[in-house]
Protein backbone atom coordinates (compact mmCIF):
# COMPACT_ATOMS: atom_id res chain seq x y z
CA UNK A 1 0.00 0.00 0.00
CA UNK A 2 0.91 3.42 -0.40
CA UNK A 3 0.70 5.20 2.50
CA UNK A 4 3.57 2.93 3.97
CA UNK A 5 6.21 2.89 0.88
CA UNK A 6 9.29 5.18 1.81
CA UNK A 7 10.93 6.92 0.31
CA UNK A 8 13.22 8.44 2.95
CA UNK A 9 15.45 5.45 4.12
CA UNK A 10 14.14 3.73 6.85
CA UNK A 11 14.70 5.24 10.77
CA UNK A 12 14.11 1.77 11.94
CA UNK A 13 17.71 0.89 11.00
CA UNK A 14 19.01 3.32 14.03
CA UNK A 15 19.41 1.47 16.96
CA UNK A 16 18.65 3.90 19.24
CA UNK A 17 14.88 3.94 20.64
CA UNK A 18 14.82 1.15 18.21
CA UNK A 19 13.53 -1.74 20.05
CA UNK A 20 9.82 -0.96 20.38
CA UNK A 21 9.59 0.02 16.72
CA UNK A 22 8.41 -2.61 14.39
CA UNK A 23 11.00 -4.08 12.49
CA UNK A 24 10.70 -3.71 8.61
CA UNK A 25 12.55 -6.76 7.74
CA UNK A 26 11.59 -10.21 6.85
CA UNK A 27 8.73 -11.40 5.88
CA UNK A 28 6.64 -12.36 9.02
CA UNK A 29 6.32 -10.09 12.18
CA UNK A 30 5.48 -11.26 15.28
CA UNK A 31 3.09 -9.24 17.18
CA UNK A 32 4.17 -7.73 20.58
CA UNK A 33 1.22 -8.22 22.43
CA UNK A 34 -0.37 -11.73 21.27
CA UNK A 35 2.65 -12.88 19.82
CA UNK A 36 1.07 -14.17 16.74
CA UNK A 37 3.61 -14.07 13.33
CA UNK A 38 1.55 -12.13 10.75
CA UNK A 39 2.37 -12.05 7.60
CA UNK A 40 4.22 -8.13 6.60
CA UNK A 41 2.36 -7.39 3.99
CA UNK A 42 -1.09 -8.40 5.61
CA UNK A 43 -0.11 -5.94 8.97
CA UNK A 44 0.78 -3.35 6.41
CA UNK A 45 -2.15 -3.57 4.57
CA UNK A 46 -4.00 -3.51 8.26
CA UNK A 47 -2.00 -0.21 9.17
CA UNK A 48 0.07 -2.15 11.48
CA UNK A 49 -3.17 -3.06 13.49
CA UNK A 50 -2.71 -6.93 14.70
CA UNK A 51 -4.99 -8.76 13.01
CA UNK A 52 -5.27 -11.48 15.53
CA UNK A 53 -5.68 -9.11 18.53
CA UNK A 54 -6.58 -5.58 16.97
CA UNK A 55 -3.31 -4.42 19.17
CA UNK A 56 -1.58 -1.27 17.28
CA UNK A 57 1.56 -0.78 16.87
CA UNK A 58 3.08 1.65 16.83
CA UNK A 59 3.73 3.58 13.57
CA UNK A 60 5.84 6.92 12.78
CA UNK A 61 4.45 10.13 11.88
CA UNK A 62 5.10 9.92 7.55
CA UNK A 63 3.50 6.83 8.08
CA UNK A 64 0.81 8.28 9.60
CA UNK A 65 0.33 11.38 7.12
CA UNK A 66 0.50 8.82 3.97
CA UNK A 67 -2.05 7.18 5.70
CA UNK A 68 -4.75 9.75 6.31
CA UNK A 69 -4.35 11.89 3.55
CA UNK A 70 -5.54 11.15 0.24
CA UNK A 71 -3.20 8.98 -1.88
CA UNK A 72 -0.96 9.26 0.68
CA UNK A 73 0.27 12.59 -0.73
CA UNK A 74 0.32 16.22 1.60
CA UNK A 75 2.84 19.47 1.44
CA UNK A 76 4.94 20.11 4.14
CA UNK A 77 5.42 23.38 6.24
CA UNK A 78 7.89 25.04 8.07
CA UNK A 79 10.47 21.99 7.72
CA UNK A 80 13.03 24.39 7.75
CA UNK A 81 12.97 25.25 11.35
CA UNK A 82 15.65 23.92 13.54
CA UNK A 83 16.20 24.71 17.03
CA UNK A 84 19.74 26.74 17.91
CA UNK A 85 19.99 24.66 21.43
CA UNK A 86 18.89 28.33 23.37
CA UNK A 87 20.49 27.16 26.70
CA UNK A 88 23.99 25.10 25.46
CA UNK A 89 22.47 22.25 27.60
CA UNK A 90 24.41 19.11 28.01
CA UNK A 91 23.32 15.96 28.85
CA UNK A 92 24.86 12.39 28.61
CA UNK A 93 25.88 14.13 25.44
CA UNK A 94 25.23 17.84 23.73
CA UNK A 95 22.16 18.61 23.47
CA UNK A 96 23.10 19.82 19.56
CA UNK A 97 24.89 16.74 18.96
CA UNK A 98 22.11 14.59 19.72
CA UNK A 99 19.90 16.98 17.55
CA UNK A 100 22.08 16.37 14.78
CA UNK A 101 22.15 12.39 15.30
CA UNK A 102 18.30 12.58 15.41
CA UNK A 103 18.18 14.53 12.36
CA UNK A 104 19.72 12.24 10.29
CA UNK A 105 18.56 9.06 12.06
CA UNK A 106 15.11 10.15 11.37
CA UNK A 107 15.25 12.39 8.27
CA UNK A 108 13.03 14.78 9.91
CA UNK A 109 14.25 18.48 11.50
CA UNK A 110 12.54 18.22 14.74
CA UNK A 111 10.14 15.93 16.40
CA UNK A 112 6.86 16.97 14.42
CA UNK A 113 5.33 17.38 10.76
CA UNK A 114 3.62 19.51 10.04
CA UNK A 115 0.99 19.26 6.71
CA UNK A 116 -1.14 20.21 4.55
CA UNK A 117 -3.53 18.14 1.92
CA UNK A 118 -6.92 16.79 0.76
CA UNK A 119 -8.59 13.96 3.50
CA UNK A 120 -11.30 12.91 1.24
CA UNK A 121 -11.05 15.49 -0.85
CA UNK A 122 -11.12 17.72 1.81
CA UNK A 123 -7.93 20.44 2.09
CA UNK A 124 -6.95 20.17 5.80
CA UNK A 125 -3.98 20.53 7.90
CA UNK A 126 -2.69 17.80 10.12
CA UNK A 127 0.30 17.50 12.31
CA UNK A 128 2.25 14.37 12.79
CA UNK A 129 4.45 14.30 16.22
CA UNK A 130 7.58 11.52 15.94
CA UNK A 131 7.90 9.51 18.51
CA UNK A 132 11.34 8.63 17.65
CA UNK A 133 12.73 12.22 17.38
CA UNK A 134 13.98 12.77 21.11
CA UNK A 135 10.88 10.82 22.43
CA UNK A 136 8.35 13.59 20.28
CA UNK A 137 9.14 16.23 22.97
CA UNK A 138 8.12 19.45 22.51
CA UNK A 139 10.84 22.52 22.31
CA UNK A 140 10.63 25.76 20.43
CA UNK A 141 10.28 23.95 17.40
CA UNK A 142 7.53 22.08 17.67
CA UNK A 143 5.64 24.53 19.46
CA UNK A 144 6.60 27.20 16.38
CA UNK A 145 5.57 24.84 14.16
CA UNK A 146 2.11 23.48 15.74
CA UNK A 147 1.50 27.75 16.19
CA UNK A 148 2.14 28.69 13.00
CA UNK A 149 0.12 25.57 11.66
CA UNK A 150 -2.75 27.06 13.76
CA UNK A 151 -2.32 30.43 12.50
CA UNK A 152 -2.51 28.93 9.10
CA UNK A 153 -5.99 27.11 9.91
CA UNK A 154 -7.63 30.33 10.94
CA UNK A 155 -6.55 32.46 7.92
CA UNK A 156 -7.20 29.69 5.23
CA UNK A 157 -9.88 28.08 7.47
CA UNK A 158 -9.34 24.71 7.28
CA UNK A 159 -9.75 22.40 10.07
CA UNK A 160 -6.62 21.11 12.04
CA UNK A 161 -6.38 17.66 13.29
CA UNK A 162 -2.84 16.92 15.62
CA UNK A 163 -2.23 13.02 16.04
CA UNK A 164 -0.02 13.21 19.32
CA UNK A 165 3.09 10.60 20.17
CA UNK A 166 5.24 12.45 22.74
CA UNK A 167 6.61 12.18 26.20
CA UNK A 168 6.14 15.71 27.02
CA UNK A 169 8.02 18.91 26.84
CA UNK A 170 11.64 19.00 26.20
CA UNK A 171 14.11 18.89 28.76
CA UNK A 172 16.83 20.36 26.75
CA UNK A 173 15.37 23.54 26.34
CA UNK A 174 14.28 24.04 29.46
CA UNK A 175 11.30 26.51 30.23
CA UNK A 176 11.11 27.24 26.81
CA UNK A 177 10.13 23.97 26.04
CA UNK A 178 7.60 25.02 29.31
CA UNK A 179 6.69 28.13 27.60
CA UNK A 180 5.21 26.27 24.65
CA UNK A 181 2.68 25.02 25.59
CA UNK A 182 0.75 28.28 27.03
CA UNK A 183 1.85 29.79 23.62
CA UNK A 184 -0.16 26.78 21.46
CA UNK A 185 -2.59 26.31 23.96
CA UNK A 186 -3.10 30.83 23.22
CA UNK A 187 -3.49 30.03 19.77
CA UNK A 188 -5.71 27.42 20.64
CA UNK A 189 -8.20 29.98 21.99
CA UNK A 190 -8.01 31.58 18.72
CA UNK A 191 -8.83 28.98 16.91
CA UNK A 192 -12.02 28.40 18.83
CA UNK A 193 -13.01 31.98 18.76
CA UNK A 194 -12.50 31.33 15.00
CA UNK A 195 -14.62 28.36 15.42
CA UNK A 196 -12.55 26.55 13.14
CA UNK A 197 -12.35 22.44 13.51
CA UNK A 198 -9.44 20.91 15.81
CA UNK A 199 -9.46 17.29 16.27
CA UNK A 200 -6.73 15.88 18.41
CA UNK A 201 -5.81 12.04 18.18
CA UNK A 202 -3.64 10.60 20.80
CA UNK A 203 -1.70 7.86 20.32
CA UNK A 204 0.99 5.56 22.34
CA UNK A 205 2.47 7.04 24.17
CA UNK A 206 0.83 10.86 24.82
CA UNK A 207 1.93 12.20 28.23
CA UNK A 208 2.99 14.95 29.81
CA UNK A 209 3.06 18.64 28.60
CA UNK A 210 1.76 17.38 25.42
CA UNK A 211 -1.35 16.26 26.82
CA UNK A 212 -1.46 19.03 29.34
CA UNK A 213 -1.76 21.47 26.56
CA UNK A 214 -3.19 21.13 23.08
CA UNK A 215 -3.77 17.55 22.96
CA UNK A 216 -6.44 17.72 25.39
CA UNK A 217 -7.82 21.00 23.49
CA UNK A 218 -9.56 19.27 20.56
CA UNK A 219 -13.46 19.90 19.29
CA UNK A 220 -12.76 16.23 19.51
CA UNK A 221 -10.75 14.39 21.39
CA UNK A 222 -9.96 10.90 20.50
CA UNK A 223 -7.35 7.96 21.38
CA UNK A 224 -6.32 5.23 19.67
CA UNK A 225 -6.87 1.57 21.70
CA UNK A 226 -4.93 0.92 24.31
CA UNK A 227 -2.80 4.32 24.00
CA UNK A 228 -1.31 5.42 26.79
CA UNK A 229 -2.57 8.93 27.99
CA UNK A 230 -1.77 11.23 30.88
CA UNK A 231 0.11 13.94 32.92
CA UNK A 232 2.47 12.43 34.75
CA UNK A 233 3.97 9.23 33.47
CA UNK A 234 3.15 5.74 35.35
CA UNK A 235 6.79 5.07 36.34
CA UNK A 236 6.33 8.45 38.77
CA UNK A 237 3.23 7.53 40.16
CA UNK A 238 4.11 4.35 40.83
CA UNK A 239 7.09 5.57 42.85
CA UNK A 240 4.29 8.33 44.60
CA UNK A 241 1.96 5.97 46.11
CA UNK A 242 4.85 3.19 46.13
CA UNK A 243 2.31 0.43 44.83
CA UNK A 244 1.64 -1.05 41.29
CA UNK A 245 -1.07 0.33 38.75
CA UNK A 246 -4.03 -1.67 37.64
CA UNK A 247 -4.10 -3.04 34.38
CA UNK A 248 -5.71 -0.67 31.59
CA UNK A 249 -4.59 2.33 33.94
CA UNK A 250 -4.03 5.65 31.85
CA UNK A 251 -5.03 3.95 28.57
CA UNK A 252 -7.55 5.03 25.94
CA UNK A 253 -10.24 2.86 27.32
CA UNK A 254 -9.51 3.95 30.69
CA UNK A 255 -10.01 8.00 29.73
CA UNK A 256 -12.98 7.31 28.21
CA UNK A 257 -14.89 5.59 30.73
CA UNK A 258 -13.61 8.50 33.11
CA UNK A 259 -15.02 11.50 30.47
CA UNK A 260 -11.77 12.97 28.92
CA UNK A 261 -12.02 11.22 25.54
CA UNK A 262 -15.12 11.55 22.96
CA UNK A 263 -14.29 8.25 21.37
CA UNK A 264 -11.48 5.37 20.81
CA UNK A 265 -10.73 4.91 17.20
CA UNK A 266 -9.26 2.21 15.72
CA UNK A 267 -6.71 3.42 13.18
CA UNK A 268 -8.25 1.25 10.02
CA UNK A 269 -11.46 3.63 11.26
CA UNK A 270 -9.43 6.83 11.82
CA UNK A 271 -9.54 8.52 8.57
CA UNK A 272 -13.62 8.23 7.82
CA UNK A 273 -14.34 9.38 11.45
CA UNK A 274 -12.33 12.63 11.01
CA UNK A 275 -13.87 12.87 7.59
CA UNK A 276 -17.54 12.52 9.16
CA UNK A 277 -15.90 14.74 12.24
CA UNK A 278 -15.16 17.50 10.17
CA UNK A 279 -18.04 17.17 7.55
CA UNK A 280 -20.08 17.66 11.09
CA UNK A 281 -18.06 20.38 12.21
CA UNK A 282 -17.24 22.60 9.29
CA UNK A 283 -19.98 21.66 6.41
CA UNK B 1 9.02 5.10 25.64
CA UNK B 2 6.67 7.14 27.48
CA UNK B 3 9.71 6.35 30.35
CA UNK B 4 12.36 7.69 27.59
CA UNK B 5 15.49 8.91 29.72
CA UNK B 6 16.03 11.58 27.35
CA UNK B 7 12.46 12.94 27.53
CA UNK B 8 10.18 12.38 30.65
CA UNK B 9 9.33 15.35 32.01
CA UNK B 10 6.29 14.07 32.79
CA UNK B 11 8.36 13.30 36.27
CA UNK B 12 7.17 13.46 39.72
CA UNK B 13 7.43 16.83 41.73
CA UNK B 14 9.87 16.89 44.31
CA UNK B 15 8.14 17.85 48.06
CA UNK B 16 9.72 20.32 49.43
CA UNK B 17 12.95 19.44 51.96
CA UNK B 18 14.09 17.41 49.92
CA UNK B 19 17.24 15.67 50.90
CA UNK B 20 20.53 17.51 50.82
CA UNK B 21 22.25 16.06 47.79
CA UNK B 22 25.39 14.22 49.46
CA UNK B 23 28.59 13.50 48.09
CA UNK B 24 28.90 16.11 45.26
CA UNK B 25 32.09 18.22 45.76
CA UNK B 26 31.18 21.51 47.40
CA UNK B 27 31.59 23.86 44.39
CA UNK B 28 28.71 21.95 43.37
CA UNK B 29 26.94 22.77 46.20
CA UNK B 30 27.35 26.47 46.31
CA UNK B 31 26.68 26.87 42.75
CA UNK B 32 24.28 29.96 42.66
CA UNK B 33 21.32 28.09 41.09
CA UNK B 34 21.14 25.31 43.49
CA UNK B 35 21.59 28.00 46.12
CA UNK B 36 18.36 29.87 45.03
CA UNK B 37 16.60 26.18 44.86
CA UNK B 38 17.58 26.09 48.00
CA UNK B 39 16.31 29.23 49.35
CA UNK B 40 13.16 29.15 46.97
CA UNK B 41 12.18 25.88 49.37
CA UNK B 42 13.47 27.29 52.47
CA UNK B 43 11.05 26.09 55.15
CA UNK B 44 10.70 29.24 56.78
CA UNK B 45 10.23 31.31 53.35
CA UNK B 46 6.60 32.75 53.44
CA UNK B 47 4.06 31.24 51.85
CA UNK B 48 1.37 33.04 49.69
CA UNK B 49 -0.71 33.44 52.55
CA UNK B 50 1.75 35.63 54.04
CA UNK B 51 1.83 37.37 51.55
CA UNK B 52 -2.02 37.63 51.31
CA UNK B 53 -2.20 38.43 54.58
CA UNK B 54 0.79 41.85 54.10
CA UNK B 55 -0.24 42.97 50.96
CA UNK B 56 -4.15 43.11 51.02
CA UNK B 57 -6.66 43.99 52.94
CA UNK B 58 -10.41 42.04 53.60
CA UNK B 59 -8.81 38.71 51.95
CA UNK B 60 -12.31 36.51 51.44
CA UNK B 61 -11.49 33.16 50.44
CA UNK B 62 -13.51 31.42 48.08
CA UNK B 63 -13.98 27.88 48.18
CA UNK B 64 -14.55 24.93 45.71
CA UNK B 65 -14.37 24.11 41.55
CA UNK B 66 -18.41 23.56 41.18
CA UNK B 67 -18.01 20.17 39.92
CA UNK B 68 -15.79 17.82 42.64
CA UNK B 69 -14.25 19.67 45.64
CA UNK B 70 -11.86 22.08 47.09
CA UNK B 71 -9.01 21.48 46.23
CA UNK B 72 -6.79 22.54 49.59
CA UNK B 73 -3.05 23.20 47.67
CA UNK B 74 -5.11 26.07 45.61
CA UNK B 75 -6.46 29.00 47.30
CA UNK B 76 -8.49 31.90 45.85
CA UNK B 77 -10.66 34.49 46.97
CA UNK B 78 -11.60 38.81 46.89
CA UNK B 79 -9.12 41.08 48.57
CA UNK B 80 -8.55 44.98 48.21
CA UNK B 81 -4.82 46.19 46.86
CA UNK B 82 -4.30 49.61 47.96
CA UNK B 83 -8.18 50.01 47.87
CA UNK B 84 -8.89 48.28 44.79
CA UNK B 85 -10.85 45.00 44.20
CA UNK B 86 -8.61 42.32 42.85
CA UNK B 87 -9.55 38.43 42.75
CA UNK B 88 -6.59 36.52 44.36
CA UNK B 89 -5.42 32.68 43.33
CA UNK B 90 -2.36 31.19 44.39
CA UNK B 91 -0.51 28.05 45.96
CA UNK B 92 -0.12 27.14 49.45
CA UNK B 93 2.29 24.52 50.46
CA UNK B 94 1.78 24.60 54.39
CA UNK B 95 3.98 25.10 57.42
CA UNK B 96 3.96 22.53 59.55
CA UNK B 97 3.75 18.69 59.23
CA UNK B 98 -0.24 18.81 59.33
CA UNK B 99 -0.85 22.00 57.54
CA UNK B 100 1.88 20.54 54.85
CA UNK B 101 -0.41 17.10 54.73
CA UNK B 102 -3.64 19.20 54.74
CA UNK B 103 -2.29 21.12 51.75
CA UNK B 104 -1.23 18.35 50.00
CA UNK B 105 2.63 19.68 50.42
CA UNK B 106 1.30 22.85 47.70
CA UNK B 107 0.50 20.05 45.05
CA UNK B 108 -2.70 20.92 43.07
CA UNK B 109 -5.52 18.42 42.09
CA UNK B 110 -7.68 18.92 39.04
CA UNK B 111 -9.66 20.54 41.30
CA UNK B 112 -7.57 23.12 42.29
CA UNK B 113 -6.98 24.37 38.56
CA UNK B 114 -10.58 24.43 37.86
CA UNK B 115 -11.60 26.29 40.99
CA UNK B 116 -8.68 29.05 39.90
CA UNK B 117 -10.03 29.32 36.94
CA UNK B 118 -13.81 29.58 37.97
CA UNK B 119 -12.47 32.42 39.97
CA UNK B 120 -10.47 33.74 37.67
CA UNK B 121 -13.51 34.23 35.23
CA UNK B 122 -16.08 35.43 37.79
CA UNK B 123 -12.74 38.63 38.20
CA UNK B 124 -13.48 38.72 34.59
CA UNK B 125 -16.77 39.14 34.24
CA UNK B 126 -16.73 42.19 36.93
CA UNK B 127 -13.37 43.34 35.27
CA UNK B 128 -11.48 42.70 38.76
CA UNK B 129 -7.47 42.22 37.83
CA UNK B 130 -6.43 38.80 38.98
CA UNK B 131 -3.22 38.37 41.06
CA UNK B 132 -1.41 34.74 40.46
CA UNK B 133 0.77 33.63 43.23
CA UNK B 134 2.73 30.72 42.15
CA UNK B 135 4.30 28.24 44.60
CA UNK B 136 4.28 24.63 43.96
CA UNK B 137 6.35 21.48 43.02
CA UNK B 138 4.14 20.68 40.17
CA UNK B 139 0.36 19.58 39.93
CA UNK B 140 0.17 16.16 41.84
CA UNK B 141 1.18 13.10 40.00
CA UNK B 142 -1.59 10.57 41.47
CA UNK B 143 -4.12 8.25 40.74
CA UNK B 144 -7.12 10.26 41.63
CA UNK B 145 -5.94 13.41 39.74
CA UNK B 146 -5.60 11.05 36.69
CA UNK B 147 -8.87 10.06 36.97
CA UNK B 148 -10.13 13.44 36.69
CA UNK B 149 -8.23 14.90 34.26
CA UNK B 150 -5.18 16.50 35.71
CA UNK B 151 -3.68 16.96 32.00
CA UNK B 152 -7.06 18.59 31.08
CA UNK B 153 -7.30 20.86 34.07
CA UNK B 154 -3.84 22.28 32.85
CA UNK B 155 -4.54 22.27 29.19
CA UNK B 156 -7.76 23.74 30.11
CA UNK B 157 -6.64 27.04 32.53
CA UNK B 158 -3.44 27.22 29.80
CA UNK B 159 -6.20 28.40 27.32
CA UNK B 160 -8.77 29.74 29.44
CA UNK B 161 -6.58 32.46 31.01
CA UNK B 162 -5.65 33.42 27.26
CA UNK B 163 -9.00 34.45 26.96
CA UNK B 164 -9.08 36.66 29.91
CA UNK B 165 -10.54 40.22 29.39
CA UNK B 166 -9.34 41.08 32.89
CA UNK B 167 -5.26 42.17 34.13
CA UNK B 168 -3.96 39.49 35.22
CA UNK B 169 -0.14 39.21 36.82
CA UNK B 170 1.66 36.59 38.66
CA UNK B 171 4.20 36.35 40.64
CA UNK B 172 6.50 32.81 41.07
CA UNK B 173 7.18 33.24 45.21
CA UNK B 174 8.72 30.05 45.37
CA UNK B 175 8.44 27.05 43.12
CA UNK B 176 7.57 27.14 39.65
CA UNK B 177 7.36 23.16 39.04
CA UNK B 178 6.33 22.99 35.30
CA UNK B 179 3.01 22.64 33.98
CA UNK B 180 1.17 22.44 37.68
CA UNK B 181 2.85 26.02 37.82
CA UNK B 182 2.09 27.67 34.47
CA UNK B 183 -1.54 26.88 34.95
CA UNK B 184 -1.73 30.23 37.25
CA UNK B 185 0.93 31.72 35.11
CA UNK B 186 -0.69 32.79 31.63
CA UNK B 187 -0.13 36.30 32.86
CA UNK B 188 0.10 40.12 30.89
CA UNK B 189 3.03 40.58 33.60
CA UNK B 190 5.09 37.37 34.72
CA UNK B 191 7.62 37.97 38.06
CA UNK B 192 9.60 35.84 39.68
CA UNK B 193 10.82 36.58 43.54
CA UNK B 194 15.00 36.87 43.27
CA UNK B 195 15.21 33.17 44.87
CA UNK B 196 12.07 31.46 43.57
CA UNK B 197 12.79 29.11 40.42
CA UNK B 198 10.52 28.14 37.40
CA UNK B 199 11.23 24.65 35.24
CA UNK B 200 10.45 22.44 33.12
CA UNK B 201 11.57 19.78 35.31
CA UNK B 202 13.05 19.40 39.09
CA UNK B 203 16.55 19.28 39.25
CA UNK B 204 16.11 16.38 41.13
CA UNK B 205 14.42 14.47 38.14
CA UNK B 206 16.22 16.28 35.66
CA UNK B 207 19.42 14.68 37.32
CA UNK B 208 18.02 11.46 38.13
CA UNK B 209 17.39 10.91 33.78
CA UNK B 210 20.73 12.36 33.26
CA UNK B 211 23.14 11.03 35.66
CA UNK B 212 20.60 8.15 37.16
CA UNK B 213 21.81 10.48 40.69
CA UNK B 214 19.15 12.59 41.69
CA UNK B 215 22.05 13.95 43.79
CA UNK B 216 23.51 15.86 41.00
CA UNK B 217 20.52 18.63 41.02
CA UNK B 218 23.21 21.21 41.75
CA UNK B 219 24.14 20.57 38.27
CA UNK B 220 21.27 20.40 36.62
CA UNK B 221 19.46 23.47 38.26
CA UNK B 222 22.85 24.71 36.89
CA UNK B 223 21.98 23.65 33.24
CA UNK B 224 18.66 24.04 32.97
CA UNK B 225 18.49 27.51 33.87
CA UNK B 226 15.63 27.45 36.10
CA UNK B 227 16.94 31.46 38.12
CA UNK B 228 14.99 34.53 37.98
CA UNK B 229 18.04 35.99 36.34
CA UNK B 230 17.97 32.86 34.05
CA UNK B 231 14.32 33.31 32.87
CA UNK B 232 15.01 37.66 32.82
CA UNK B 233 17.67 36.98 30.15
CA UNK B 234 15.25 34.56 27.82
CA UNK B 235 12.57 36.83 28.17
CA UNK B 236 10.65 34.39 29.75
CA UNK B 237 9.80 36.98 32.66
CA UNK B 238 9.13 40.45 33.00
CA UNK B 239 10.63 41.21 36.17
CA UNK B 240 12.17 40.12 39.44
CA UNK B 241 10.94 40.95 42.69
CA UNK B 242 14.26 41.81 44.97
CA UNK B 243 14.27 39.89 47.85
CA UNK B 244 15.99 41.39 51.97
CA UNK B 245 19.23 39.98 51.90
CA UNK B 246 19.95 36.16 52.47
CA UNK B 247 16.33 35.66 51.17
CA UNK B 248 12.96 36.47 52.35
CA UNK B 249 12.82 33.88 54.72
CA UNK B 250 14.88 36.84 56.87
CA UNK B 251 12.63 39.23 56.69
CA UNK B 252 8.62 38.42 55.17
CA UNK B 253 7.47 41.89 55.32
CA UNK B 254 10.36 43.49 53.87
CA UNK B 255 9.61 40.59 50.98
CA UNK B 256 5.78 42.02 51.24
CA UNK B 257 7.04 45.35 50.89
CA UNK B 258 8.58 44.43 47.14
CA UNK B 259 5.85 42.12 46.17
CA UNK B 260 3.42 45.31 46.90
CA UNK B 261 5.54 47.68 44.68
CA UNK B 262 5.84 45.35 41.48
CA UNK B 263 2.28 44.94 41.59
CA UNK B 264 1.26 48.60 42.24
CA UNK B 265 3.85 48.99 39.08
CA UNK B 266 2.16 46.49 36.90
CA UNK B 267 -1.36 47.25 37.63
CA UNK B 268 -0.36 50.72 36.44
CA UNK B 269 1.25 49.57 33.30
CA UNK B 270 -2.00 47.48 32.04
CA UNK B 271 -4.15 50.25 33.24
CA UNK B 272 -4.88 51.92 30.00
CA UNK B 273 -5.60 49.21 28.23
CA UNK B 274 -9.19 48.13 27.44
CA UNK B 275 -10.59 43.90 27.06
CA UNK B 276 -8.86 43.76 23.63
CA UNK B 277 -5.86 45.21 24.34
CA UNK B 278 -5.63 42.87 27.56
CA UNK B 279 -5.84 39.50 25.59
CA UNK B 280 -3.80 40.99 22.58
CA UNK B 281 -0.99 42.08 24.63
CA UNK B 282 -1.15 38.69 26.77
CA UNK B 283 -1.35 36.67 23.37
CA UNK B 284 1.69 39.04 21.88
CA UNK B 285 3.51 38.22 25.21
CA UNK B 286 3.45 34.51 24.76
CA UNK B 287 3.38 34.13 21.11
CA UNK B 288 7.01 35.66 21.14
CA UNK B 289 8.34 33.05 23.58
CA UNK B 290 10.54 31.01 23.35
CA UNK B 291 12.00 32.10 19.81
CA UNK B 292 14.87 29.94 19.60
CA UNK B 293 15.26 28.32 16.23
CA UNK B 294 16.38 29.43 13.32
CA UNK B 295 14.97 29.21 9.64
CA UNK B 296 16.95 27.11 7.26
CA UNK B 297 15.85 27.19 3.54
CA UNK B 298 15.48 23.90 2.17
ZN1 LIG C 1 -1.69 -9.38 18.23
Amino acid sequence: MAWFTRQKPSVEDTPADAEKSVRTEGLWQKCEKCSQPIWRKTLEENLLVCTNCGHHFRIDATARLRMLFDEGKYEEHDAGLVSNDPLGFVDSRRYHERLDSMRSATNLPDAVISATGLLNGRRVHICALELKFIGGSMGAVVGEKITRAIERCITERIPLVIVSASGGARMQEGAISLMQLAKISAALMKLDEARVPYISVMTDPTTGGVTASFAMLGDMNVGEPGALIGFAGPRVIEQTIRQKLPEGFQRSEFLLDHGFLDAVVKRTELKNFLDRSIRFLAD
Amino acid sequence: MPDDPIVATNDAPVPDEAPAPTGAPPEVLTNPSWQRVQLARHPKRPQALDYIERVFTGFEELHGDRFYGDDKATIGGFAYFEGRPVMVVAQQKGKDTKAKLFRNFGMPKPEGYRKAIRLMRLADKFGRPVISLIDTAGAFPGVDAEERGQAEAVAYNLREMSRLGCPVIAVVIGEGGSGGALALGVANRVYMLENAYYSVISPESCAAIIWRDSGKAPLAAEALKMTAQDLLGLKIIDGIVKEPAEGAQNDHDAAASALRETLKNALAELAPLDRQGLISDRYEKFRRMGNFFREETL
